[in-house]
């Protein structure tokens, strides 16, 4: 019986390291990318992207002024999204 | 202020007086026999609006504390994300960015970036968590992760400090658009938005503001909307602006205008900062954004760490509608100015106005212009009476010349402002647009307002003065004393707000990179660190908010202290690598960091009840 529940502390605290590791590669993924579009296409690297164009307008310039906040957008809806998931996983795992 | 902008560059630079707006609008003589055809419909619409916020904040008055200070913590997530919307962008934003923007050209991205990308941190790094941890405010989260009292004070000061310089900005901003669209004294347009903001946020407290602040979040949307299609239309043939922005080839026009006018294309990045500096200055405020405590705040008042998650995505998309609009409304008048002054016939003289101009009066011609392409431009006409846009023929050939070369450009002063306030009138769209643009800038005002004097009550209340003088008070007498310090908070808003202090100008436009030197680091290390200590968060805050003060404040000595400087002790040609006060945040942010963790290291860890409080805070539900 103290055995059972021993486990089970264990299975628990498992699960919260697991969902905290699970929750910093989702954060970590995902600044990478706010990270590529807001400064290095934005900013550092703004000459090498508006070499290429979109539309009628150089890269770099529309990411800095316009693409960087739409990709802001997508992203703080797929954490969003992403993070359900990983709740719904930790729900069940605390369940058994 | 601003009086030779022969480049953009000068002509930027004006812009730093974020977020209060130009008071020059004011000192014009504006003429008493000019009939507005728009004004009574502003009346119309800024009353009939007024009346929707006093029933909305009537329906959701409330009784207990965490009414009042967190909204019953029931807020659904989409209605928290307009109101996070309406409570982030300012009447600076409304009104200015696009002109901002329009005058900076590729390096208006600062802005852009800085405000939108905050949401990303804000939602990714701080708020689900926050909302974890519960109560009611940004210093409860300080004072109880680094079991500190001082710890708390601290940071209610901080919020405090913050809050009052912003809404000063905010307060005036609703005293400056009465003043503009209706010519009642800027006094009595403070005096009446104290009003509106005294009945619902008394009476509803973060209830009554939230559910005012979505209501201002579609006024505002729809007032910057209508006009910015309207140009985008008649320009580029696309009804969305932010299509007619990558697909028309609006830019190339607008680059091949300016470099036949002496300036750089518009598309060029770094003409008005370096690259660095640029990126102190996207970092400082990205990071302060996010370190912002009326915009953390709005996230105390969802029902859990879910609704904290969505609702952040809402509130960036809803942000988004706006700052993806800015830019391309900003080009497309760029374009339009240029377009429409260049080479316009000065048809004749019809009036002159007297100014005050560095402490002498000065009398300044009104021209009445025709365009190159024969239309007459009467919205110029208009604007040249209030002073926001001036023009002098310097080489008296009857013709204006926007030609920069060795300051010759005849357009002498133009307000960033005129922007967005000029769009309705130059697409050609009904006065009733005009008065929409004035009842979405004071929504802008009133919401933002609204947030801020929200937190500096729940500061002063609950952080500070309940703690400390009366721990016993009932749920009503805390609902009072709330009630009674917001109120207090607004007559002292309204009163910087008509009588700013030199230094809340100043330090206003600074707010986020202190910000982003202060609270950012404390509360992302509180969550993210089980080793950071009460003494490392604490030196770690003072450092970072002393440097970045002490820089700001050796930059503009002579604007903060006038009585004993007459030019700033650090000249911008001696910056620190080159970095500008407003992005010197981010270098004080760093420090704020790498003392935290230093001295973290050197001392004991926290105790073990902390420990607890952070892996609870890291976990959902």
């Amino acid at each position: 019986m103290t055995n059972d529940r021993s486990t089970e502390q264990t299975d628990i605290s498992d699960a919260r390291q697991n969902y905290w590791r699970d929750n910093l590669r989702i954060v970590v993924g995902l600044l990478t990318i706010w990270f590529v579009v807001g400064y290095l296409a934005s900013i550092l690297f703004v000459e090498w992207f508006n070499e290429l164009s979109i539309g009628k307008l150089p890269l770099g310039f529309w990411f800095a002024q316009q693409g960087s906040i739409v990709v802001f957008v997508l992203l703080v809806f797929v954490y969003a999204r992403l993070m359900d998931g990983l709740d719904r996983r930790f729900a069940r795992k605390r369940g058994l | 202020m601003e009086h030779l902008p022969p480049n953009s560059l000068s002509w930027a630079s004006s812009c730093w007086n974020w977020p209060v707006i130009n008071s020059e609008w004011l000192l014009a003589d504006i003429d008493g026999g000019h009939t507005d055809p728009a004004r009574p419909w502003t009346w119309a619409f800024i009353g009939i609006s007024f009346i929707v916020y006093l029933y909305i904040g009537w329906r959701s008055r409330v009784r207990d504390t965490e009414g009042f200070y967190v909204a019953g913590k029931g807020v659904p997530a989409m209605a928290n994300g307009a109101a996070t919307a309406a409570d982030w962008m300012s009447a600076a934003s409304f009104l200015g960015m696009a002109g901002l923007i329009a005058a900076t050209g590729s390096d208006g991205a600062v802005y852009l970036l800085g405000w939108t990308g905050g949401y990303v941190l804000l939602a990714l790094l701080l708020a689900p968590y926050l909302r974890k941890f519960g109560h009611y405010t940004v210093p409860e989260f300080i004072g109880s992760r680094y079991y500190s009292e001082t710890g708390r004070v601290v940071a209610a000061i901080c919020a405090i400090f913050i809050s009052v310089t912003y809404v000063a900005g905010q307060m005036k901003g609703v005293g400056v658009i009465f003043s503009r669209f209706l010519e009642v004294p800027l006094e009595f347009g403070v005096v009446i938005g104290m009003a509106i903001v005294a009945c619902f946020a008394v009476l509803g407290g973060m209830k009554g503001i939230t559910w005012t602040q979505v209501a201002q979040y579609f006024v505002l949307i729809i007032a910057f909307l209508i006009p910015s299609v309207a140009i985008s239309s008649m320009l580029t043939g696309h009804a969305i602006p932010q299509l007619g922005f990558v697909a028309s080839d609006l830019s190339d026009k607008l680059n091949a205008a300016l470099v036949e006018l002496g300036e750089q294309e518009y598309t060029q990045p770094f003409r008005n900062f370096s690259r660095l500096n640029l990126l102190c200055i996207t970092v400082a405020l990205m990071f302060g954004t996010a370190g912002l405590p009326h915009v953390i705040v709005r996230f105390y008042t969802v029902k859990n760490v879910r609704a904290a998650r969505y609702s952040a995505a809402w509130a960036i998309l809803f942000i988004a509608v706006l700052y993806t609009t800015a830019p391309a409304l900003a080009m497309f008048a760029r374009y339009n100015l240029i377009q429409s002054l260049n080479g316009a016939k000065i048809e004749r003289q019809i009036d002159t106005v007297e100014i005050v101009e560095k402490g002498s009066k000065k009398s300044v011609a009104i021209y009445q212009l025709i365009s190159a392409a024969g239309v007459p431009l009467d919205w110029a006409t208009n604007w040249q009476r209030t002073q926001m846009l001036r023009i002098e023929d310097k080489n008296n050939d009857g013709f204006v010349s926007l030609h920069s070369a060795n300051g010759s450009s005849e357009l002498v002063k133009l307000d960033n402002d005129i922007i967005v306030l000029s769009t309705p009138e130059i697409a050609g769209l009904p006065p009733w647009v005009i008065a929409l643009v004035a009842a979405g800038g004071l929504a802008a005002a009133l919401s933002t307002a609204a947030g801020l004097l929200l937190v500096i009550s729940s500061s002063l209340a609950h952080d500070l003065f309940v703690r400390y003088f009366a721990p016993h008070a009932t749920e009503f007498q805390r609902v009072t004393i709330g009630r009674i310090t917001i109120f207090l908070s607004i007559l002292l808003a309204g009163y910087v707000g008509i009588n700013p202090p030199g230094f809340v100008a100043e330090v206003v436009a600074f707010a986020f990179g202190l910000a982003a030197a202060s609270f950012f680091p404390a509360i992302f290390l509180g969550i993210f660190s089980k080793r950071v200590n009460q003494v490392g968060a604490i030196s770690g805050m003072i450092v970072g908010m002393t440097l970045t003060l002490a820089y700001i404040v050796l930059c503009t000595a002579h604007n903060v202290l006038p009585m004993f400087f007459d030019k700033p002790l650090l000249p911008p040609e001696h910056y620190l690598l080159g970095i500008s006060p407003q992005g010197f945040g981010t270098i004080g942010m760093l420090a704020n960091f790498a003392v935290a963790l230093i001295v973290s290291k050197m001392t004991s860890p926290p105790p073990e009840e902390v420990v607890e409080l952070i892996e609870n805070v890291r976990m959902p539900g």
